[in-house]
């Protein structure tokens, strides 16, 4: 199963990166740097997943104390702290040569950096404390704590003046732009929503298994 | 701490305390000389100067209300221009001028392909190829 997840991933990876090259015009505006959205976004957006997922098995933790959600909660983080610090380098790398700056601290850019270093936290804490089942419960708590956080960084541009433009794509409307931007657009979100499944899958198994001989 | 830094933030912006950018009309109202502001506001059209010998950049930065005059050395982001989104950092003069340090482009959220206007482009290219007369 996982591995056919697997196969399916990388193809969608695969047509993610045709679109994004070949398919994708050249934006009128930005020209090709603009081309760094088809990876900027999926892994944002991606990483809200994998942080929501995080909260979601942290609470199952809590109520029914199953290793396996633990397990799914610590994948997810790991995966998620990989998304969105890649997601802000690639961001940072467009907004060079767009805004005229690798890094600025308006709301959005602020709120992403919290993001990151409170879950790069989660994974310290975890590391710290030698009792896996104290280890696990004091993440569950943090991982529901910390993904108060998601909902400011997606709204900061509402809510505060930012250079950070609006979202594009998760708005009530729909998408601001070509469908042929659009569509390699969502290719990729999903190539990248499957490859964090895929990266969970593989990880929570291993995790498990590092469990089980420990014990 | 965390949660700490996280209800600052929410606290700062409810009270407009902690603002990203000033517009020019909160500017216009109470400038401090030599105090460092970020500056945000449209490119005024028909207000740039750009002098590529001296590298001195002029333009004026609106929001509608009021408008802030702006001076820059050096050279302005690719997606700097009229009508445009710009953030400007830098301080306000005795002499009545913004003058800034650093200038950042504001990108609106629209991603277009270019259609109709890469085809005209390409008409207006076959035309002035062929030797057409106007």
């Amino acid at each position: 199963m996982v591995k056919t997840l697997g196969w399916l991933t990388a193809a969608a990876l695969a047509a993610g990166l045709v679109m994004a090259f070949g398919v994708a015009p050249r934006e009128v505006t930005q020209g090709n740097v603009q081309r760094i959205m088809y990876v900027h976004v999926p892994l944002i957006l991606a990483s809200y997943v994998a942080f929501v997922v995080l909260a979601v098995a942290s609470l199952v933790y809590l109520v029914r104390r199953d290793p396996a959600a633990d397990g799914v909660a610590h994948a997810s983080g790991e995966v998620g702290v990989m998304f969105v610090g890649l997601g802000i380098a690639t961001g940072s790398i467009w907004g060079k040569p767009t805004w005229g700056t690798w890094w600025t601290w308006d709301a959005r850019l602020t709120s992403v950096a919290i993001l990151f270093v409170m879950y790069l936290g989660y994974l310290l804490l975890r590391g710290t404390i030698d009792d896996p089942e104290r280890a696990a419960r004091y993440c569950a708590v943090l991982g529901i704590v910390a993904a108060l956080d998601i909902p400011l960084v997606h709204f900061s541009v509402y809510w505060w003046r930012t250079l950070h433009q609006p979202p594009s794509l998760m708005k009530p409307g729909g998408f601001t732009g070509s469908s042929s931007i659009l569509w390699p657009l969502l290719v990729n979100l999903l190539a990248f929503i499957l490859l964090y499944v895929y990266f969970v899958a593989r990880r929570a198994r291993l995790l498990r298994a590092q469990a089980e001989a420990i014990a | 701490m965390i949660a700490a830094a996280l209800v600052y933030m929410i606290y700062a912006g409810v009270t407009q305390s902690a603002v990203y950018f000033v517009t020019p009309s909160e500017l216009g109202s109470a400038p401090v000389a030599g105090k460092a502001y970020r500056l945000g506001g449209m490119v005024e059209r028909g207000s740039l100067r750009w002098e590529p010998s001296t590298l001195s950049l002029t333009f004026a930065l609106s929001d509608g209300k009021a408008s802030v005059a702006v001076r820059h050395k050096g050279a302005p982001p690719d997606l700097f221009g009229e009508g445009r989104g710009a953030v400007v950092e830098g301080s306000w003069t005795p002499e009545g001028y913004f003058r800034a340090t650093h200038i950042m482009a504001k990108h609106s959220e629209e991603y277009k392909a270019p259609h109709d206007t890469n085809q005209a482009s390409i008409k207006e290219l076959m035309r002035t190829l062929s030797g057409g007369s106007r």
